[in-house]
């Protein structure tokens, strides 16, 4: 995957979100409505989590030296 | 014009001034055996250090031998950095100590120890202030040589392990002279502008003198200044460079550094797929407890509501106590009734027949008194109160 990368979607987003709803889930304090809404968050969550975790290559990017061009973008 | 006639203090300030702006003379290490030690009742020490030809007086005060006094004894072979300077009130020539090292250490491992210690004492290395790395980083900074296998590794590695995060590289120069001021620029560069999370400075193996630029200053200054957690790896693991120390995470080789900065996509799969069966298992876990309660509630219900084979016997029950209860009535009201019109009233057979009841007889009129006494087809006479009609016997299935 080399498109873009929406920041929402940063994996360490998704993944605090994921241990969030499962913490929830296990603080038990819910309706069972409640519990099947988080679980499906969570699942999707999850889904999400495996395909960045699976169909990634990685973006390599090389910056101009320092010391005798200057920095520069 | 009679000679100029100077102050002994003027000579001295003089020859103070003169001593200190020489750069010969200032910052400088210098070999030597300890002799005369004496440590002042002010915590300053005292000591000459002197080898075949020569002897220099030298003053170590309390404020920079602390930790440093025990390697002086009587005739220690040490090297001292320092400077020269002039005690004006007596002028003595006195040179003062920053640093002592015993006599052997070499000329680089007694300079890395002088920084060393100072910049320890400065905070540099304060545990502290060491910042923990991010969990999933997004955007891995390096500074290494742009030639060379250290950028290649680390691209292996994170390429195996974490591909997520975008890899930066900013080139620098790693050895030679201008190496220092080259790295530290490139890292604050890189910290600076970029929007990483981590930084990864690294280079690979050498000798003492290919790794010293990360012992310069500003690469010590500009680790320190770096924004974001820096993780260190410069030559092999038994190296130590004063970039190791101040980093916020010390890694053994450029291929171990990548491995600190980021988790295996494998691992953290799997702990997906973990978290995801966790909130699977309270789900049903859930459901199950709504289950159970349901079957409380159920048989709670069952046991307060009314039980319907019981209750349609209690009915019936009423219905027939209600059915006797009129009955009697009937026959209480009937035979009050009975009373009341006299008995002969009730024994006239035409009183009888008023009340529905009707005489059957054969066309001579002899009475039939019993149902097996006809057959089919038999003609029979029928007498109500008001008159008579002929019948046959039919049998009707």
């Amino acid at each position: 995957m080399t498109g873009e990368r929406p920041s929402d979607e940063s994996f360490e987003g998704l993944y605090a979100r994921l241990e969030e709803v499962t913490n929830t889930l296990e603080g038990g304090q819910l309706t069972l409505e409640q519990s099947i809404s988080l679980y499906e968050e969570g699942m999707r969550l999850a889904q999400r989590c495996q395909a960045l975790l699976a169909d990634v290559e990685q973006r390599i990017q090389v910056l101009r030296e320092t010391y005798d061009n200057g920095f520069e973008r | 014009m009679p000679p100029e006639v100077y102050p002994v203090s003027q000579v001295t300030r003089y020859l103070r001034e003169l001593l200190e702006a020489n750069r010969h003379l200032t910052e400088i290490w210098v070999a030597g055996e300890v002799s005369n030690l004496s440590l002042a009742s002010s915590g300053h020490v005292y000591f000459t250090l002197k080898d075949a030809r020569g002897a220099l007086r030298c003053a170590f005060f309390r404020n920079r031998n602390v930790g440093q006094r025990d390697r002086l004894h009587e005739g220690a072979s040490v090297v001292v950095y320092g400077s020269l300077s002039l005690y004006e009130q007596r002028g003595d020539l006195s040179f003062v100590v920053d640093f002592v090292q015993p006599e052997g250490t070499g000329a680089l491992a007694a300079e890395f120890e002088r920084r060393r210690a100072r910049f320890e004492e400065e905070g540099l290395f304060a545990p502290e202030r060491k910042r923990s790395l991010p969990r999933f980083p997004r955007r891995i900074g390096v500074v290494t040589s742009p030639t060379g296998a250290v950028f290649h590794d680390i691209r292996d590695v994170l390429g195996r392990r974490w591909p997520l995060a975008d890899l930066v590289l900013q080139p620098a120069p790693v050895q030679g002279a201008g190496a220092a001021p080259a790295v530290a620029d490139a890292i604050r560069a890189i910290a600076r502008e970029r929007d990483i999370d981590v930084l990864i400075v690294a280079r690979g193996g050498g000798s003492a003198e290919d790794l010293w630029a990360f012992n310069e200053e500003p690469v010590v200054r500009a680790v320190f200044g770096s924004p974001v957690p820096v993780v260190s790896a410069v030559g092999h693991e038994t190296d130590t460079t004063l970039a190791d120390l101040v980093a916020d995470v010390r890694a053994p080789t450029p291929s171990a550094a990548a491995e600190l900065v980021a988790p295996d996509r494998g691992s953290v799969a799997h702990r997906v797929d973990t978290l995801q069966r966790h909130g699977e298992l309270q789900v049903v876990r859930k459901l199950a407890s709504v289950h159970e309660h349901l079957d409380v509630r159920w048989l709670r219900l069952r046991q307060t509501a009314p039980n319907a084979p019981a209750l349609g016997h209690a009915v019936a029950l009423h219905a027939e106590r209600s059915t006797i209860a009129a009955a009697r009535r009937l026959h209480d009201a009937a035979s009050v009734l009975q009373q009341r019109t006299g008995r002969l009233t009730s024994l006239s057979p035409l009183a009888t027949l008023g009340r529905g009841f009707a005489v059957v007889t054969r066309p001579d009129q002899s009475p039939v008194t019993s149902s097996t006494a006809v057959k089919d087809g038999d003609r029979l006479l029928v007498r109500w109160h008001d008159g008579v009609r002929p019948v046959r016997i039919e049998a009707v299935s």
